[in-house]
């Protein structure tokens, strides 16, 4: 039964799969390349290209892309409810303990440990963006080879947020729309 | 019960909208769901909302996903756990459904590559501008064992790719160590 099949091949990467985003690749892979077949290897790669290009979590896009191309609409409905399952039964258990029990001192020990670090992560994933954003595919990172026009767009984007206190969607579709006007100037006056 | 689906259908529209228009991982969707929730609609405050996001990224599972569930439970219970979970997967969902059948026409578009690169640097500066926010406090108050922690967990992150579990693990140990340390002091 392919939706069975499906469904608890996606349940295992959403089980298994730690710390979001890229951490889940190798699973996803594991499964569906390898285990069963459902994409090759190449099809994989366009898999992860479409993510990197549209929104949403690469084990939702992959859900999405792999039940289609195996079984139509109803497979990709079924891959992601597998691949959404065990966060909803772990997160809502989670988030209920937290809220019933966030006024013992135990507790708050540990919340008040965990808030600082929680900054800390989304600042490094901020820098590994803002990394391949500024250099791209560059071998060395050095203040040689950064590109100019992403570092002029972060600033002018950092003044738009905390200085104009602009709405963040905008300031990021703008980020891109500039991009593509610049770069397209650029290279036409070239 | 008017004023419940308002509410529900105010979360629906801002999770769904969040959700479309963020490219670019779980961390990204998360501090947008915090300048809304909190900045904004101010329906959570500011530390219960690092706490939910802790519990979003120590669990397994994509991390909009988790951060969803986390928010629209504490916002309406099952039901608005189930509206914010369907909002968040609705965009992708449709988006690569109608994506797998011409992906290599839009893949190879100019046009599309350069707006997406130049986004990278906007999304770079939106989470700055929502990390100086949430650690600035931290600094105001001279509060010298979050730095200290927010200092570790960042060079083990960043420089030396350990994974987030395990960042998170050791803080809740450290956490428990602290407080067990300063009950017995008090005795």
């Amino acid at each position: 039964m392919i939706y069975l099949r499906l469904f608890m091949s996606f349940l295992q990467i959403g089980l298994f799969s730690f710390g979001g985003g890229y951490a889940a690749l190798p699973l996803i892979q594991e499964q569906i390349v390898e285990l069963h077949g459902w994409l090759s290897q190449s099809e994989f790669t366009d898999l992860i290209t479409i993510s990197q290009m549209t929104p949403g979590p690469i084990a939702v896009n992959a859900a999405t892309f792999v039940g289609i191309r195996v079984a139509g609409i109803p497979g990709a409905v079924t891959a992601t409810l597998g691949c959404i399952f065990p966060s909803c039964v772990i997160v809502s258990i989670l988030a209920f303990l937290y809220l019933k029990y966030k006024n013992l001192r135990i507790l708050q020990g540990v919340l008040n440990t965990l808030r600082p670090a929680v900054v800390a992560i989304i600042a490094s994933a901020g820098v590994t963006i803002l990394i391949s954003a500024f250099w791209g595919e560059a071998k060395a990172i050095t203040p040689g080879n950064i590109k100019l026009n992403m570092a002029v767009l972060f600033l002018a984007a950092i003044y738009l947020l905390k200085g104009k206190n602009w709405n963040p969607i905008l300031v990021m579709v703008l980020c891109g729309i500039l991009n593509a006007v610049i770069s397209l100037t650029a290279g036409f006056c070239q | 019960m008017k004023e419940k689906s308002k509410r529900l259908w105010k979360l629906f529209i801002s999770t769904f909208y969040l959700s479309a228009f963020t490219f670019g991982g779980g961390y990204v969707i998360i501090t947008l769901m915090k300048k809304k929730f909190v900045d904004e609609l101010k329906w959570i405050d500011s530390k219960e909302m690092l706490d939910l996001v802790a519990i979003a990224q120590s669990s397994p599972g994509a991390i909009a996903v988790n951060g969803a569930i986390v928010i629209g439970y504490k916002l309406a219970g099952a039901a608005g756990m189930v509206t914010a979970i369907a909002a968040t997967i609705l965009p992708p969902f449709l988006t690569i459904s109608v994506l797998s059948f011409f992906y290599t026409v839009f893949q190879s578009n100019l046009y599309v590559r350069l707006i997406l690169e130049g986004m990278q640097a906007g999304v770079g500066a939106v989470i700055a501008a929502v990390v100086f926010d949430m650690g600035k406090d931290y600094f105001l108050l001279k509060d010298k064992t979050s730095i200290l922690v927010m200092a570790a967990a960042f060079g083990a992150s960043c420089f030396l790719n350990i994974k987030v579990v395990y960042i998170i693990l050791g803080c809740i140990a450290i956490g428990v160590l602290r407080t067990w340390y300063k009950i017995r002091r008090e005795k």
